[in-house]
């Protein structure tokens, strides 16, 4: 009785146990491994910039034969996991790829606190991380203690400092005064933002007149808006999150807050808050940008609306896409698959990329886009720590 | 001791000691799972200890876990870990004793409601005091703890609240909580002091639920109120508890082991459909497993001793 | 003044958030985990239906809302009314019921997200402003607010004066008793929870005008409803209303007095404050 109870039991799990272990060696493949949100809090942002560009990639490099290595192309093998925003799963998918799906190479996860909670096995079995939506202001700290790192996507102080100094040129040119009002989200980059932001804007001789958080998931910014409004500013600055973002726009419009700039932070580089707002949208100033001019990203455009049916966001999802690039060209300049020499690679070569070239000082991306605005329907890089072609920027002229 | 447990013993220990030699042989992908089998572990068999007998739902789990996960990364350049560890214990024991005192009043689907409200109203003051006070929306955990150390720690905090959990089950306190569990009104009229045994228990479990927070600290990093004090870890310790059965000290075991190796082949095999099927299996159990994991073991192995008597009849 | 009217326009919305709840488990007495799920449904309805006809969510509603009673009828009948026959007691369903919508919820997530994507959704609809006693607020929170005031009338009224509200109240009260006197109590513990998720998907459709959405966002509205529908009291739904605008009130009189970032640890204390010392809720009149 109890034994073939038991002998029913077994061989399903049996059957489990040998898919899990099985690793069909494939030849002239190389496996590389992904780990994401796909549901839960952070599914909707890294929907938008994180899988398409995969997907992408991918897709192209394997449409021109593979990735090019001294033994001859390899195809991609893709392996992705959904996380759902648990930084739980996230270790285990990264540990998964290492150990049992034996990748050669994983690409970094989502987030800041995904990507600081899995370095650690990333520098174990020594896979090189090219962390692009990671932004910490402890760079220099967490370089040296985990030696295979990379930021592409840039630091606090950076995009805090560039909006500070767009407002100052705004305001010698008389285009604006010297009310600041300053509002952010109370989660991870929002604070992080705000915190950064305070001296940077006071030191270039900013009066913020008004300086309030709004938790995140808060189904009312009313208050904030009417609030920011009352301190009657010149500049509206929102260090926001994707719902926010929206939702703050949205009220500016009802309530009509006229200021010549106004800025929110994550999410208004999203196709879709053009989409929405289409004319109100033009003069926004948003976290992020690029140059949608140059032929690389008008190439890259095309090729995301044709292969993932919908279009890039104008900030991340290029910089996900250019550290792919970025992989790609240290795994075909190394000519194998080897790791340790595709993370030394990655330290010394400069490499070509949709976001122009990028090259690691200390296994840091020094040259990134900071803010950007919407111009005539497009989203222009306006600011950047060493990025040519950046627009001078607009006025915002109401809504 | 009875006999039955003595002869349980040295099986316990054995599963015990195998558990301990996992890191000598995998450091890897299986390690880390069975990190998660250990750390639910503890919360769930932590959780049944009080909610078990008593059958007050609480989602306050969440709560203690993220406050231990704060006392390791606030303190961690101040103090000692095992010292931190310590304290979070502590810290864990005196908000449980807040809140039981605080809902000694509500019952039923109230206690259950007012441990979210309170669990996310923790979260929330966390979340201001980080935005006003400090630099970052995180703080960072960089230790040289490895998985395994992890590991071990977590093992020896299961080995502790199995033991707890014995020896509570066959204490004056047990007892006294099974009969609050079936009529707490029986209970008070046997005098019983219903309040102090509730209470006594609620601390246990959350103490231990703010220790397993602290141990996990150094794997995470990088703590942030939205991830340390995320809801879905409250609801997961219950649902693993509740589906392996709690009337077993045992039973919250059988349910956290299959669920997140359950789990694991859906997020291996189907990346995008992952929690889509999640909630299917879950379902599918709820329906076909009604008694939880224990119930159905239980109900096997009484067949097979009613199988085996009739054989020798 | 201005707190007022946004506290009266977010208490509009909690509302509608709420009341599908309250039906679901004050009458129905299922706690559906998956109730804020259905929400977003009824958002991605008023969305599809806009981005596709052009069709107004004010117009969509009328879709959504009977399409919405239907699927949440056959929920009950073939997911939920088996937990119920075979619950030997309270405990028990209670028990069940939160397994089953937990799971329920899940797999809504993972719906969602393989029809429309895991992406942020949003739409411009009435976002205009619209002048009351010198102020300005969005048209789209205007209308919002009107939906919800007339199903709660709707339903207050419907409950309070029909034959079927009274069974419905009934049933809510005592339904071994309500059994005895002839009222087929299954088929109204279905009606209930139908039409609560009827109502809560059509606060989705009207949400989704001002609210910016995802298919993962609903455990937020889950746990809003929650705390509402307890902190009112969960047999009463004129109690679930009067809640749902005071935590308006004070969300919004926190946000604009104190400080923004304060809103939900203010909206949680409330709801602790008025469990501890007034145990069964507001409205609450005897124990479950």
């Amino acid at each position: 009785m109890l034994k073939s109870k038991f002998r029913k039991l077994l061989i399903p799990a049996l059957a489990i146990g040998a898919i899990l272990m099985a690793n069909p060696a494939a030849s002239e493949t190389i496996k590389i491994g992904a780990v994401a949100p796909k549901t839960g809090p952070l599914a909707g942002g890294s929907t938008v910039t994180h899988w398409p560009s995969i997907q992408l990639w991918v897709n192209q490099v394997n449409a021109q034969g593979g990735l090019k290595l001294k033994s001859g192309p390899a195809k991609i093998e893709l392996i992705e996991y959904d996380d759902r925003t648990n930084p739980g799963e996230t270790i285990k998918a990264v540990q998964r790829l290492a150990t049992q799906d034996k990748v050669d190479f994983i690409i970094a996860p989502y987030g800041t606190g995904f990507n600081l909670a899995t370095a650690p096995i990333f520098a174990k079995y020594g896979y090189p991380q090219i962390t692009t939506t990671a932004i910490t202001d402890k760079i220099p700290e967490l370089t040296k203690r985990y030696p295979n790192i990379f930021f592409t996507l840039g630091d606090t102080t950076a995009f805090t400092k560039s909006v500070a100094e767009i407002l100052s040129k705004m305001r010698d040119d008389g285009t604006i005064g010297n009310r600041v009002a300053m509002v952010n989200v109370a989660d991870a980059f929002g604070i992080e933002l705000a915190n950064a932001a305070r001296p940077i804007f006071k030191s270039a001789g900013f009066e913020i007149v008004y300086d309030k958080s709004y938790p995140l998931g808060t189904q009312d910014l009313s208050p904030v808006v009417k609030g920011a409004k009352a301190s009657n500013p010149d500049a509206f600055v929102a260090w926001s999150y994707p719902p926010d973002t929206f939702g703050l726009t949205a009220l500016a419009k009802i309530e009509n807050l006229n200021v010549k700039a106004f800025y929110t932070a994550v999410a208004t580089a999203f196709p879709a808050y053009q989409a929405k707002f289409q004319s109100a949208a033009e003069g926004v100033l948003g976290a992020g940008g690029v140059n949608p001019d140059t032929p690389e990203m008008m190439a890259f455009i095309k090729a995301h609306n044709e292969v993932t049916g919908k279009a890039p966001d104008y900030w991340a999802s290029p910089v996900v896409y250019a550290s792919l690039q970025v992989l790609q060209q240290a795994i075909e300049g190394v000519g194998n698959k080897d790791r340790a020499a595709v993370s030394a690679f990655l330290k010394e070569n400069s490499f070509d990329t949709v976001i122009g070239p990028i090259k690691f000082n200390n296994q840091n991306n020094e040259a990134f886009w900071t803010v950007g605005q919407w111009q005539n329907g497009k989203f222009y890089g306006v600011s950047s720590t060493g990025r040519p072609g950046a627009k001078p920027v607009k006025a915002k002229s109401g809504w | 001791m009875t006999k039955r447990e003595k002869r349980s013993i040295i099986p316990v220990f054995l599963i015990f000691a195998s558990a301990a030699l996992i890191p000598l042989v995998d450091t890897g992908y299986w390690l880390s799972i069975s990190i998660s089998v250990v750390m639910y572990t503890v919360l769930a068999t932590s959780w049944t200890l009080f909610s078990g007998p008593t059958h007050y739902i609480s989602l306050a789990t969440a709560a203690f876990f993220g406050i231990g996960m704060y006392t390791v990364a606030g303190g961690l350049e101040l103090l000692p870990f095992p010292f931190l560890v310590f304290l979070a214990g502590i810290i864990g024991a005196i908000l449980a004793a807040v809140i039981g005192l605080a809902t000694l009043r509500l019952s039923g689907v109230y206690f259950v409601i007012f441990t979210l409200g309170l669990a996310e109203f923790i979260r929330q003051i966390f979340t201001w005091v980080q935005t006003t006070m400090g630099t970052s929306s995180g703080l960072y955990v960089l230790t040289d703890i490895t998985e395994s150390i992890i590991f071990w720690e977590l093992l020896a905090l299961a080995m502790l609240v199995f033991g707890l959990g014995w020896w509570i089950g066959r204490s004056r306190l047990g007892f006294a909580l099974r009969i609050i569990g079936n009529d707490e009104i029986v209970a008070a009229h046997c005098g019983i002091n219903t309040a102090r045994a509730k209470i006594v228990l609620f601390i246990v479990s959350g103490s231990i639920a703010s220790v397993t927070g602290a141990l996990l600290s150094p794997r995470w990093t990088y703590v942030e109120p939205g991830i340390a004090f995320s809801p879905m870890i409250s609801f997961q310790v219950v649902i693993m508890a509740l589906l392996g059965g709690t009337h077993r000290l045992w039973g919250p075991l059988l349910g956290v082991i299959p669920f997140t190796l359950l789990w694991d082949v859906i997020s291996t095999f189907f990346p995008n459909q992952t929690t889509l099927l999640l909630g299917i299996s879950f379902l599918l159990i709820v329906y076909l497993i009604p008694n939880g994991i224990v119930g159905l073991v239980e109900k096997i192995y009484s067949n097979w001793i009613s199988g085996n008597r009739e054989q020798f009849n | 003044m201005d707190i007022v009217v946004i506290g009266l326009l977010l208490g509009g919305t909690y509302a509608l958030i709420a009341i599908g709840l309250q039906l679901q488990y004050g009458v129905a007495r299922i706690m559906n985990l998956a109730n804020g799920e259905l929400l977003v449904a009824g958002s991605f309805g008023a969305f599809w239906f806009f981005s596709s006809a052009q069709l107004s969510p004010l117009l969509s509603l009328f879709i959504v809302t009977p399409l919405a009673f239907v699927f949440n009828w056959l929920i009950y009948q073939y997911l939920i009314r088996p937990l119920v026959r075979r619950a030997k007691n309270r405990g028990q369903l209670e028990v069940d019921s939160i397994l089953a919508t937990f799971g329920l919820s899940f797999i809504f997530v993972g719906l969602m997200t393989a029809i429309f994507g895991g992406e942020y959704f949003s739409y411009s609809y009435l976002e205009q402003p619209f002048n009351l006693l010198n102020q300005s607020y969005g048209l789209n929170r205007i209308a919002a607010f009107l939906v919800s005031v007339v199903f709660c009338v709707a339903l207050y009224i419907w409950i309070n004066r029909t034959q079927t509200g009274l069974t419905l109240r009934a049933v809510a009260v005592a339904p071994e008793s309500a059994g005895l006197v002839g009222i087929n109590v299954p088929n109204t513990l279905a009606l209930a929870f139908a039409l609560g998720g009827a109502v809560t998907a059509a606060g989705g459709a009207s949400l989704s005008m001002f609210l910016t959405f995802d298919a993962s966002v609903g455990v937020i509205f889950t746990m809003k409803a929650l705390i509402i529908v307890i902190m009112g009291g969960v047999r009463a739904i004129n109690g679930v209303i009067i809640s749902a605008f005071i935590l308006g009130f004070v969300e919004t009189a926190v946000a604009t007095l104190i400080d923004p970032g304060l809103t939900l640890a203010a909206a949680y204390l409330l709801f602790i404050f008025i469990l501890l010392f007034k145990p069964q809720g507001l409205f609450g009149g005897h124990a479950s």
